[in-house]
């Protein structure tokens, strides 16, 4: 009998047709257009002539179950298709590696079969890659043969997409050679099948690479290949590799059918009216439509011509991550010269063909002011020779106070990114980016109304006539694009999609990034602004959230640009010194890579040279590459001073008999005890070197659970080493309890840091060591050295509990010592911030954050911007101050404790730092900026994770540092400012 | 500063309590009655839930939270309370886990709405929050006791009638009939007759009309909201029931069991709560009496599979995972999976708030070890959060599905 297999993805159908001898008659792969229902019945009537009747029939995918469910068409889960293929067709097999449009599965087939599929914030692997593409301005074709001449693999961030491409943006902007960014996203792709999946898992042996992505691009086999060690015999990727999962259902099919059943019963669903929960359309009328626009036309800047403009000129250029926008303004403010274009892989080219137009168009222009902002500000201002750059944030708001001079808040949704800032007497006072997790909203709509095969205008346009958008969530985008499966399931239609996406993006700002709860907070004056408002249905879904009107400038997509202008035009007032006609046709660049040799941190550095000769380094984490030649005296840091303690103490004490401890999460902290405690017992603690990134790979493939945070992820990796360092016995306690310091009501460690050695001895090869984790209480010490002296001896260690005892006290006494120092070393750094006026940065975090791996050198960029740089942990005792949350964490009963201190100094500002994926940070943060609230001072939050990209984070900490500048005037010209 | 619960209020307030266990809670509302209080647990189940709680929660919280104080208020905006006279109840378990600040949060969501004076109430039994919690007295103590273990047991057999009921529905009908037939015995003293009414209440299921074919069984663990409510995790249950599988829960009292355990570790391990250390023993050895009237019955009567013994629960757990991992559902959680596994059950279903911090431990964390001693267990996590759209989670539950029906299969071969 034949057999007929359907694969309905999220994006594509595949189709296999099986004949009486399992071979293959037919198999086809096309994209559904999210018109699955008919499309199904379209492939059926087509196969009429390959199949006999009657024949057996199954669907598989993730669109495919809500047409199973409704018809009642027998249903394959797509995972275990694959798995039956493969045993019929490849019994050699031991593991299957299958990445498809948005999902990644690996197989393992060795002993009991074991399936994995990706969790559902790692999605998006075909469409990542796609999205890449685009970015790049590349085929899938060209990306493949690109990656094969590469030079070198840049780190990027291989945890979901979204991460990924904020690493890869800013590479895209100092101009990296595009073979080796091809090849470097290839490589995140495999890090992220790798770590989020195999979860412990070795991937050895024979295996399959199957679906879309892995078939076509050879480049991103390779790349699997390298990475896990594979010989090329052990590799096979089946010419039916992307038709594999129609293939499984065909073969897993049973139900028989003849064509005219199958046909009714599909011609019955595609008629069949949808059940769709109910929701506002956008507009409920044509005429509600023209009204809207007429009232947003009235936000239009004016403009003038060009060619025949002979007054003073300014110029504005914002580099942003996937656009540049470049705005040439008249005295008056109107417009000469206005673009906004993609980057396609090169910002500069595009500046350079809009600069050239300008002087064609008006040869005679005197340009009297240009200044840049954004992502590539640098780049820009050394490339073109501008006159300054300007913080986003700020550009935005000169902006913005064009259109409305009472703003009090923008809301700016781009590319890649959301901020929003909220205005208070005329200076900038909160301002909110996206965390990397939500980031991607523009350009989503765009990528996925590509996917869908449409272009993103026409696809917003459709959503304006949506009748019944679909509700898609508030999270990240790869939930959203589980909620469009979800809807296409239901057979919700494009418009319906589309409005559902845009409502998606607004609720995402609303709820997520500005995490608003009661809509008057926001303001009255909003300005919105970003390309992504230039959608009609974005802009629309807005205002019906909020349930009120707001500007959007006609201009909306430009206005970084238009702001940099206004800025140059209010700050330069000599002629520019912006390169003029000719050396623009001479003008060249070239951009190399290299690995930093200032530190042992080898961050890779692009250098660019321009045809004049002047370089720009880009990627530098501190000035050591750019500021060999000015010597400038670093100012206090907190964490590097920490650093180095730690540092000493590790070399503190020597004996020839030696245990391992791994120098991650809560040892941070207790670092001096333990090195003092074991002294004491006649032991030298070999601690793990500081993080690395290849710290990280060494343990990478033990991680059990993607989603724990870095910090957690980490000591895999640490573990590793020590044992590869030849340390039998490692000693790495469980501690549900802190030490206690008596500011809050309990004195908790958080479950990851209290249990994370649990997990390690499950989930790590360990037979060959020693692994020492008894659960220890610094509360009590008589069950603390009993606990101590039965596992150890367990080990072969014998100690007296005496002897144990005393170790413990001076460890204790060791710790004090070590915090003593820290504090004085505070008042050291306040002292001298207050002699020479330099703000002091209160960065606050966990003790684990001083690791250089998991903070990102964050401290340095502080005081490359002139903050001194203190911790939460060396902010002097408070008195206990009661908190509105429960207070039972020894760690966070520091952050409070900073908060408070914070509030009592003016020249103090908190920063916190917090690690992606910390459950309980979702219940400190809001804590600490009520906290800071209440007095009034700024609360600046900084998401941390594997992303080792600053750009985001400098642009907040700059424009944090304009705003406290702005602030601290103010109270001087009050004559409030006490410092 | 936010309003306490007074005694004065138990005689003019509503207490409202959000959904969880759906048996259970149909004795809750009788038993506090009889010491005074009124109650309502709350039975909505709409999306407006999900977005009262994104409304009024930091959306990185965990999704219970979310969902109860979403439900909470959903329900306070539904017009048919008097905010004035309306308490809203949450238990707090004081633990190392974020789950223990529910309480302080919900008095963050109701100050957002300017609602400061609904007062909040804690149920907890580790002395949080002493001048705002409900008056445990002896009476009230013994009923909830056992109205949860009656809870327990009507769930556990509820599971293994209903997949196989031949009259929709009925199963259902008669767990209603037994639970207010139990309702009536709080009133008169007879619900402590135990022995008896297990007796009876399998005598009834018994009765009722059951196909022979063989099951599948498929076990849920996980986070305690999630496992139960079906409001958390879009009524798992009756899908896997539906779907032609007989799901596997134990009881919540084994929840109460361990939070007691945990007391006595804490004694062992580092020498705390020596005072209360005996009554902590003495509760123990108590309900671990009464599940056993419930095991004997079900022995004795043979129809029915009986629930594990604890004392077992938490020697299958100690190869895997050390006791003194205590927050959340800590060791427990791997315990039972290893309970499932021991008696037969080797299809699994964890079901986790997404990024459950101790979920990473011992659900996640534990799941190769697990695997290395038996490997034809089949686990699926499955991650819920108020964004994760249902299909995500079908589609695991499908390939768990999958493999189970593939294994039923290759053992029968």
């Amino acid at each position: 009998m034949y057999r007929i297999g359907f694969d309905i993805g999220s994006t594509t159908i595949k189709a296999v047709v099986l004949d009486e001898n399992n071979h293959i008659c037919y198999r086809s792969y096309e994209r559904h257009k999210a018109q699955v229902r008919q499309k199904a019945l379209d492939k059926i009537k087509e196969l009429r002539k390959y199949t006999k009747e009657p024949f057996t029939f199954a669907i598989s995918g993730s669109g495919a179950i809500g047409v199973c469910e409704q018809s009642g068409l027998p249903f394959v889960q797509e995972v275990f298709a694959s798995a039956m293929a493969t045993k019929e067709l490849y019994p050699e097999t031991d593991v299957a590696i299958e990445l498809g449009g948005e999902d990644a599965k690996i197989l393992f087939f060795k002993g009991s079969i074991e399936q994995r599929m990706n969790s559902q914030c790692a999605g998006g692997t075909g469409a990542f890659i796609d999205q890449m593409a685009q970015l790049l301005d590349m085929s899938l074709e060209e990306m493949n043969e690109a990656s094969q001449h590469y030079h070198r693999i840049y780190p990027i961030a291989s945890r979901c997409g979204v991460f990924a491409k904020s690493d890869i943006q800013p590479l895209i902007n100092q101009g990296v050679d595009k073979a080796d960014l091809c090849v470097s996203i290839f490589q995140a792709v495999v890090g992220q099948t790798v770590t989020s999946l195999a979860q412990g898992h070795k991937i050895e042996g024979n295996v399959l690479f199957l679906g879309g992505p892995l078939y076509f691009l050879s480049g991103l086999r390779q790349r699997f290949q390298e990475t896990l060690h594979l010989r090329d015999d052990q590799v096979n990727c089946p010419d039916t590799a992307i038709h594999y999962v129609a293939l499984g259902t065909a073969y897993c099919s049973e139900k028989v059918y003849t064509r005219n059943e199958l046909e009714d019963i599909l011609e019955k669903l595609v008629n069949t009216p949808m059940q769709l929960d109910e929701s506002e359309p956008l507009f409920e009328t044509e005429e509600d439509y023209e009204a809207f626009v007429a009232r947003h036309r009235s936000h239009d800047v004016k403009y003038a011509k060009l060619s025949d403009y002979t007054g003073k000129a300014y110029l504005g250029i914002d580099s942003g991550s996937t656009t540049t926008k470049l705005a040439l303004i008249t005295e008056d403010g109107r417009l000469l010269f206005d673009s906004y274009s993609s980057n396609k892989g090169n910002p500069l080219d595009v500046v350079l063909e809009d600069l050239k137009s300008i002087y064609d168009q008006n040869p005679g222009i005197r340009i009297f002011g240009a200044y840049a902002t954004g992502y590539g500000e640098e780049l820009m201002r050394h490339a073109f020779h501008l006159d300054g750059g300007v913080v986003e944030t700020l550009a935005h708001y000169t902006a913005a106070k064009r259109f409305n001079p009472q703003v009090d808040y923008i809301l700016d949704i781009g590319g890649q990114d959301i901020k929003c800032f909220k205005i208070r007497q005329g200076h900038i006072d909160d301002i909110v980016l996206n965390e990397a997790c939500s980031s991607g909203c523009g350009s989503f709509i765009e990528t996925f109304a590509n996917s869908l095969g449409y272009d993103s205008v026409e696809f917003a346009k459709l959503g304006l006539r949506s009748k019944h958008p679909v509700d898609l969530g508030t999270r990240c985008t790869v939930f959203m694009n589980s909620g469009v499966k979800q809807a296409q399931k239901n057979g919700a239609t494009v418009e319906d999609i589309s409005a559902g996406l845009c409502r998606s993006v607004v609720r995402n700002a609303l709820y997520k990034v500005i995490r608003t709860t009661n809509k008057n907070d926001i303001g009255k004056h909003i300005v919105v602004q970003g390309g992504t408002f230039q959608n009609d249905a974005v802009l629309r879904s807005f205002e019906q959230e909020l349930g009120y009107q707001v500007i959007r400038p006609s201009i909306a997509h430009l206005m970084g640009a238009y702001g940099a202008a206004l800025y140059a035009k209010k700050l330069h007032r000599t002629p520019s010194a912006i390169l003029n006609k000719e050396q623009l046709d001479a003008f060249t660049h070239k951009s190399q890579s290299v690995a930093c040799q200032g530190c042992t941190n080898h961050c890779s550095l692009t250098i660019n040279t321009f045809s004049d000769g002047t370089r720009l380094i880009a990627g530098n984490k501190c000035d050591k590459p750019v500021k060999l030649k000015k010597q400038v005296e670093p100012l206090p840091d907190m964490y590097k001073y920490k650093m180095k303690l730690l540092e000493e103490e590790q070399k503190r004490f020597k004996h020839t008999k030696k245990i391992g401890m791994p120098f991650v999460l809560n040892n941070y902290d207790l670092l001096p005890f333990w090195g003092r405690f074991f002294d004491c017992l006649g032991y030298e603690v070999v601690w793990s070197k500081p993080s690395t990134i290849q710290t990280y790979v060494r343990g990478q493939q033990t991680i059990p659970s993607d989603t724990a945070c870095y910090p957690a992820k980490v000591v895999h990796g640490h573990i590793q080493q020590l044992m590869d360092d030849g340390i039998k016995e490692i000693f790495y306690p469980c501690m549900t309890y802190n030490i206690d310091e008596n500011q809050s009501d309990n004195h908790y460690n958080c479950p990851i840091v209290a249990y994370y050695p649990q997990v390690i001895e499950s989930n790590m090869d360990l037979l060959s060591i020693h692994f020492i984790s008894p659960f220890l209480s610094f509360d009590d010490e008589k069950t603390f050295a009993r606990a101590v002296k039965m596992h150890f001896e367990r080990a072969g260690i014998e100690w007296k509990t005496k002897d144990i005892r005393i170790a413990m006290r001076a460890g204790i006494n060791a710790y004090n010592d070590f915090m003593e120092r820290l504090h004085v070393y505070h008042d050291q750094c306040v002292q001298y911030a207050r002699i020479h006026h330099h703000p002091i940065a209160v960065l606050c975090g966990r003790p684990y954050h001083l690791d250089p791996l998991i903070n990102h050198q964050i401290n340095q960029l502080l005081t490359s911007l002139g903050f001194v740089v203190v911790s939460e942990e060396s902010v002097p005792k408070q008195k206990p101050h009661r908190v509105n949350v429960l207070n039972q964490w020894t760690y966070h009963a520091r952050l409070y404790q900073a908060a408070h201190y914070v509030c009592k100094h003016d020249d103090m500002h908190l920063i916190q730092l917090v690690s992606f994926g910390c459950g309980l940070d979702a219940v400190t943060t809001d804590e600490v900026k009520q906290i800071l609230k209440r007095s009034d001072k700024f609360y600046t939050q900084i998401k941390i994770d594997e992303i080792d990209n600053l750009g985001a984070v400098r642009i907040r900490l700059r424009s944090l540092k304009g705003a406290i500048e702005e602030k601290e005037e103010g109270l001087k010209r009050e004559g409030k400012y006490v410092y | 500063m936010y309003t306490k619960f007074s005694p004065e209020m138990k005689d003019t307030h509503l207490i409202l309590v959000p959904s969880m266990l759906p048996i259970h809670f149909k004795f809750i509302v009788p038993v506090f009655e009889m010491s005074g209080y009124k109650l309502e647990v709350l039975q909505t189940d709409n999306d407006n839930i999900r977005q009262e709680g994104l409304a009024h929660v930091h959306n990185d919280m965990c999704y219970p939270a979310l969902l109860t104080i979403g439900q909470f208020m959903d329900a306070l905006k539904s017009g048919k309370y008097d905010l004035h006279h309306v308490v809203l109840a949450m238990t707090q378990t004081a633990g190392g886990c974020r789950a223990s600040n529910y309480l302080s949060l919900m008095r963050k969501a109701l100050e957002q709405e300017n609602w400061e004076f609904i007062p909040c109430l804690s149920a907890n039994l580790s002395g949080l929050e002493k001048d705002s919690g409900i008056d445990f007295t002896l009476p009230l103590l013994l009923r909830i006791v056992y109205g949860a273990l009656y809870g327990d047991a009507l769930m556990w057999l509820k599971n293994q009638v209903k997949p196989y009921e031949i009259h929709a529905g009925q199963t259902d009908q008669v767990v209603d009939e037994i639970a207010q037939e139990i309702v009536g015995m709080f009133s008169t003293g007879q619900y402590r007759k135990s022995k008896k009414i297990y007796k009876d209440m399998i005598e009834r299921m018994k009765a009722i009309p059951r196909t022979k074919e063989k099951k599948i069984r498929v076990g849920i663990v996980g986070e305690i909201y999630m496992k139960y409510s079906p409001l958390g995790n879009q009524h798992l249950e009756d899908y896997l029931i539906q779907e032609g599988f007989e799901p596997v829960l134990s009881g919540v009292m084994d929840f109460a069991l361990y939070t007691i355990e945990n007391g006595l570790i804490d004694y062992r391990y580092y020498h705390m709560h020596a005072k209360t250390k005996p009554v902590y023993q003495m509760a123990k050895d108590v309900i671990m009496r009464m599940q056993k009237t419930f095991r004997d019955a079900i022995k004795k009567d043979g129809t029915f599979t009986e629930p594990d013994d604890f004392a077992e629960v938490i020697r299958n757990g100690k190869p895997f995972i050390d006791p003194g991992v205590k927050m959340g559902e800590g060791w427990l959680l791997t315990s039972e999976v290893v309970s499932l596994v021991k008696s037969g059950v080797d299809n699994v279903i964890m079901c986790q708030p997404f990024g459950c911090l101790p979920n990473h431990i011992v659900a996640k964390g534990m799941t190769k070890k697990i695997k290395e001693e038996f490997p034809q267990v089949n686990i699926a996590p499955i991650d819920y959060d108020p964004s994760a759209s249902k299909v995500n989670q079908e589609n695991r539950i499908r390939l768990m599905m999958a493999n189970a029906r593939l294994n039923a299969q290759n053992k029968e071969a």
